[in-house]
């Protein structure tokens, strides 16, 4: 439960804030960039939340803008903090960036959705499509009525959607995360999937979707035809019914209308780096320092990924760069401090190599750089997915409009979060 | 008010000019210019100006079939309806008509902001149209009138409850719209805690069966409160916290992280009643949404991590296998490393050493000071938590310590004397250590060194030159590091006693003469009688084997941590802390926060018998938490609460008779006049110089035992266990004696 939500630049100065209990001096507000930069010379690691005088603080950053709750009492802070990053979300929607600037452009329409949004301090609808509906920024021409979605057990769909032609288009993305330790053991790989729709179905469709999920095989006692997969955690969007899920695995669902996230899963099956990159730094005298890397794309040779990146760090101040590899191009870019080798298509099984080399000034910092940053991985492999999920099936029923309907898959892998330490310069 | 603080950011002349266009604007004839003019007003309004003087101006374009219009005049009422009372009356009209506007969204608004605007006058005409709207068609306006319940109680409880709003309230639970059921919870379960005597919120076993009906159908925040409910709700009924765990379960695979937390929580609180199988089902349920949970944004992230922490302390093999998950990215923001770091330290087990090993090797060579220091910290508290691993720790330590870099062999120096403490056999790297001497100058890395130096003092040969090098600089020391000193002197002289008798004369003469601080003095004294009364004596006490060290990690006293399960995903478990320390500012706080202190106080002394020598920094937190990365103490408390805490605990040793446990903290504090007088000295000392002995845990106050332990001795022959409370009173009585 918040007592007042403030939007401020990074200065702490208010740009434009709702009182929601009037139970917090909203002068409260004014110690909060104070009380930051007293807690960052304290520590490097400053909370997102902090109390003082009674007041607690809880804030996250975007862009250049703080959002802050304040509360005195013992509120759920998950809630707090996860319903800022939602103001955000839908924030964005409605104005493409929220930034200082977009605030100050459209503050009606922000005190509407603040109005809309929380009610003394309880968090009400969220749903983006739905306030769309009834709250917009143009003036109301007819009387808006609530929605009936609003408060309806199905709150994210509005009666009344019409589609001549009926389709839904699935993507089921893998993000890959994985982190090497400089000497290429792999510390930690985990593929994170989301299934995608994009749903253009008239009146209010139920569906079913149907995965090689083993432990629904397991549990309903069918034997699959080729591979099953192990999910360690699923999350569903809230249409989902959870229940079912829970008895039988079952996934049937109401979709919103248009874009969303129909679920996300997690593996932590050991995965063997998609494009593996060996790294050799050597470093001449501290004059000079070369980079040695061979990447090499450890999936079948059917496959291809496309837009591979490797950004490899180097020491802030390199200079004349000279490279050499035979495939793609590199680059070096000083404001990153790291040099940049992009292959706009590398094939599976292949393998390429590139040497940097990068002069070094004479004159050393006094105190060295040690921060460790690690080399970075970048890429995209349509029509494959890492850990072998597949869509068996999705059932479209609308009970009273009957119509065909045409469900489309698509897979594709992606980098995710892909790391490698930086071994020592030899 | 802001608007003050704005006006005075800018500095400029009150733009009189403004304010009557605005006016004017208002009051013109064409409606396209007044909403233009209440545009501009709200506009001015957010900037921080003061547009009050408007009031009555804006108040006359209320009644508009614009909507937005509408919106824009509720909101300027809700901002200055406090400085004008009385002019709200005049808005009154226009609410009671638009609570009965055929457009559910107008009859909402017109309650939803009544209900905001907290002047009496308002609030008298609010009964009538708050009871419609209760009962209204329109499930939008219901949900909206329920929370106005809650609003109106905090205005006025007496016609509140006169009303009957609160049983009406109470039927709505059972309301057909979920987001109804759901505000209508969020409304009394704010009343029930606010003014419990209500009994707004008592579930039964049919509200029960309503909630979890809900459960499934309401939006994600309606299910935290849900949740929460079920969780607060307490049964010894089996079979009610099997239905309600099997009917939250599902819930864990919810996208929304609250929602995970909150029913990770009503199902954790809910094991306890059910069978140990059972719940072993659900604890393994539990691991993977805790475990997806650490993807979430940061800030969230970081909340769920505190908790994680908390569960772990209660549960700690819930995540025995995911250690990896725990690993710190390169870019995660510092307090989420360091949470991360404090969980991975708990999770570390025989199986999974060498990863986590390797990892915090890793961590000791990053940038951030800060994160660094608290990663050598973890390679000690893992040495010492994994016997088998301690070698291992050590040799990760040693590399650390070649790496000469200042702060990181200040840490490594602290923690391997906390090795030392617990295991034997590790005397051949103290010539390492030694080399490192002049890296050391943090009170707390010299206090270790000096003390792993007197400890081993037979088997270092040139530790009289090393102590000698220190003693020339007695003065200069901090009074932990002369503490140190002083006792490491008399271990030396006591070992070589040959060699070492001008060493000890001088060290002895400059602290009992020299020295203002009447600690160090004391000390010095009770040392030099001690040594005439007969270096056998002497021995025996100063060298007697002591109990080896259990845990450097810092943990919870069970009944606070209990506590704080009961308050998973509130503030209270991401600050650690009982919500009465942070919630109501002062007038709560003093008596709890003294009562936590010396619970924490008597769980240190529990878990550390006689904590040797220096500064234990793990445990430094547990007295004064004034960490802020930590978690940020009520400015007002920790002075106060500490001393006292000291002021019980000398009254607790005094006043045992029998070996009985610690007794109630309440004993205590009638004994502090006691320990006034009799302790008249130690007490004296100036005040700064109190805190700074409790703060070194180990080093102030309880080698000021280790120097207790003297008195007793005289009469009673060598104690293996000096902690007990018998032998306290006896040495403390004794050391009366020596006064």
């Amino acid at each position: 439960m918040a007592s007042a939500l403030f939007f401020l630049d990074l200065k702490g100065k208010t740009l434009l804030a709702r009182n929601y209990r009037g139970d917090i001096p909203m002068s409260a507000v004014e110690k909060f960039p104070v009380l930051l930069l007293d807690a960052e010379e304290e520590s490097s690691a400053v909370p997102p939340c902090f109390t003082h005088e009674g007041v607690n603080y809880l804030y996250i950053r975007h862009n250049n803008l703080y959002l802050l709750a304040l509360t005195k009492t013992n509120s759920n802070a998950t809630e707090i903090l996860l319903f800022l990053h939602r103001l955000v979300e839908v924030l964005t929607e409605y104005f493409k960036e929220l930034e200082e600037e977009s605030i100050r452009d459209n503050f009606v329409v922000i005190y509407e959705l603040l109005d809309e949004m929380m009610d003394f301090g309880y968090p009400q609808t969220t749903e983006v499509k739905i306030l769309q509906e009834y709250i917009t920024q143009e003036s109301h021409k007819i009387q808006a009525r609530p929605p009936i979605a609003v408060t309806n057990a199905v709150s994210w769909r509005s009666e009344g959607i019409r589609y001549r032609k009926n389709e839904v288009f699935l993507d089921v993305i893998e993000s890959l995360n994985l982190l090497v330790n400089s000497n290429g053991t792999v510390l930690r790989s985990e593929i994170l999937g989301a299934v995608k729709m994009k749903c253009y179905l008239s009146g209010m469709p139920e569906l079913r979707l149907g995965l090689n999920d083993k432990v629904m095989f397991e549990s309903t006692g069918r034997t699959s035809r080729g591979k099953s997969i192990e999910m360690e955690d699923v999350k569903f969007h809230q249409c989902v019914r959870l229940s079912r899920f829970e008895n039988d695995r079952t996934i049937s669902f109401i979709p919103p209308d248009g874009e969303f996230e129909l679920m996300s899963y997690r593996l932590n099956t050991q995965v063997k780096p998609l494009i593996w990159v060996e790294a050799d730094v050597q470093s001449h005298s501290g004059s000079r320092i070369e980079f040695m890397l061979k990447a090499k794309a450890q999936f079948k040779r059917r496959s291809t990924a496309n837009n591979v990146e490797i950004i490899v760090p180097v020491p802030d101040d390199a200079s004349s760069p000279r490279f050499r590899t035979n495939i793609g191009s590199v680059q070096y870019v000083p404001e990153k401090a790291a040099i940049v080798w992009k292959i706009k298509q590398f094939a599976g099984g292949k393998e390429f190599l590139m040497r940097a080399d990068l002069a070094l000034p004479s004159v050393k910092e006094a105190e060295p750089d040690r921060k460790k940053r690690p080399i970075q991985v970048k890429f995209e492999i349509p029509y494959f997915t890492t850990s072998g999920i597949q869509v068996r099936y999705l059932k479209i029923i609308e009970p009273k409009l009957q119509y065909p309907s045409l469900p489309w898959v698509r897979y594709i892998t992606q980098s995710g979060d892909i790391t490698i330490r930086l071994p020592e310069a030899s | 008010m802001a608007a003050n603080r704005i006006r005075s950011m800018f500095p400029a002349a009150p733009r009189k000019g403004e304010t009557f266009e605005l006016r004017n604007g208002l009051n013109s004839q064409f409606a396209h210019e007044r909403k233009d003019a209440i545009r501009n007003t709200i506009a001015a309004m957010t900037l921080g100006k003061d547009v009050s003087v408007l009031f009555p101006d804006i108040i006359k374009n209320m009644a508009t079939g614009d909507l937005d219009q509408k919106k824009l005049v509720y909101l300027y009422l809700m901002n200055y309806a406090k400085t004008h009372p009385e002019l709200c009356i005049l808005a009154v009209n226009t609410f009671l008509q638009d609570a009965e506007d055929p457009n559910p969204l107008i009859r909402a608004l017109a309650i939803r902001t009544m209900g905001c605007i907290r002047v009496d006058k308002i609030v008298d005409y609010l009964e009538e149209p708050l009871r419609k709207t209760l009962k209204d068609e329109s499930p939008y306006v219901r949900k909206t009138a329920a929370i106005c319940v809650a609003k109106f109680f905090a205005v006025n409880t007496a016609k509140c409850l006169e009303n009957g709003f609160l049983e009406s309230l109470q039927e709505m639970i059972g309301d057909s719209n979920p987001m109804v059921v759901a505000n209508s919870v969020t409304a009394l379960a704010e009343i029930q805690n606010m003014a419990p005597e209500t009994k707004a919120l008592v579930v039964t076993s049919a509200t029960l069966k309503k909630l979890l009906m809900a459960l499934n159908e309401c939006t994600e925040w309606g299910r935290i409160t849900i949740l929460s409910t079920l969780a607060d709700y307490r049964t010894t009924d089996v079979k009610e916290s099997e239905h309600i765990c099997e009917r939250v379960v599902p819930q864990f695979q919810h996208v929304n992280p609250a929602v995970v937390i909150a029913a990770v929580k009503a199902v954790f609180l809910h094991m306890r009643n059910i069978g140990p199988e059972l719940s072993k089902t659900y604890l393994k349920k539990m691991a993977p949404p805790l475990v997806t949970l650490v993807s979430s944004a940061p800030e969230v992230q970081y909340v769920a991590l505190r908790n994680i922490n908390l569960l772990l302390q209660k549960q700690p093999d819930i995540l025995n296998k995911e250690l990896r998950v725990f690993f710190c990215k390169y870019d995660d923001p510092p307090y989420v490393k360091i949470e991360k770091l404090d969980i991975m330290i708990r999770i570390g087990n025989e199986r999974n050493i060498d990863q986590l090993l390797m990892e915090l090797k890793e961590y000791a060579l990053d940038v951030d000071m800060d994160f660094v220091r608290r990663a050598v910290r973890a390679i000690g508290q893992v040495a010492v938590k994994i016997e088998s691993a301690s070698e291992r720790c050590i040799n990760v330590l040693l590399d650390l310590l070649n790496t000469k870099v200042n702060y990181v062999v200040q840490e490594a120096v602290v923690v391997i004397k906390d090795i030392f403490r617990k295991y034997q056999g590790y005397e051949g790297i103290i010539p390492t250590l030694c080399g490192c001497i002049d890296e050391l100058d943090e009170p707390n890395a010299r206090g270790s060194l000096i003390w792993i130096v007197g400890e081993y003092a037979e088997k270092i040969t040139n530790a009289d030159e090393i102590l000698g090098t220190f003693i020339e600089g007695f003065k200069e020391e901090a009074t932990q590091v002369q503490l140190q000193l002083l006792t490491a002197t008399v271990k030396l002289f006591l070992k070589k006693p040959d060699t070492n008798q001008t060493v000890i004369q001088n060290m002895l003469k400059t602290a009992t003469s020299e020295s203002d601080n009447p600690d160090i003095r004391d000390r010095a004294y009770i040392y030099w009688r001690l040594l005439s009364a007969g270096p056998d004596i002497a021995r025996r006490i100063v060298l007697s084997d002591k109990p080896a060290i259990t845990t450097t990690i810092h943990s919870l006293p069970p009944n606070l941590l209990d506590e704080l399960i009961t308050e998973i995903s509130t503030l209270a478990s991401v600050y650690h802390k009982p919500p009465e320390t942070f919630v109501g500012g002062g007038r709560f706080g003093a008596d709890t926060v003294q009562r936590r202190a010396i619970e924490e106080f008597q769980q240190i002394a529990k878990e550390n018998p006689v904590a040797v020598g220096t500064g234990k920094p793990a445990n430094d937190e547990n007295l004064l938490d004034i960490d802020f990365s930590d978690s940020p103490a009520p400015s007002s408390s920790p002075a106060p609460a500490a001393s006292s805490a000291s002021a019980d605990l000398f009254g607790v040793l005094e006043s045992n008779p029998s070996p009985s446990p610690p007794p109630p903290a309440n004993t205590g504090s009638s004994n502090m006049d006691d320990l006034f007088s009799i302790l008249g000295s130690t007490t004296t000392s100036p005040p700064p110089q109190q805190p700074s002995a409790l703060n070194t845990s180990g080093g102030g106050l309880v080698s000021g035992l280790e120097g207790l332990q003297l008195g007793g001795l005289s009469s009673t022959p060598a104690p293996q266990t000096p902690v007990q409370p018998k032998d306290r009173k006896q040495q403390n009585e004794d050391i009366l004696g020596l006064f």
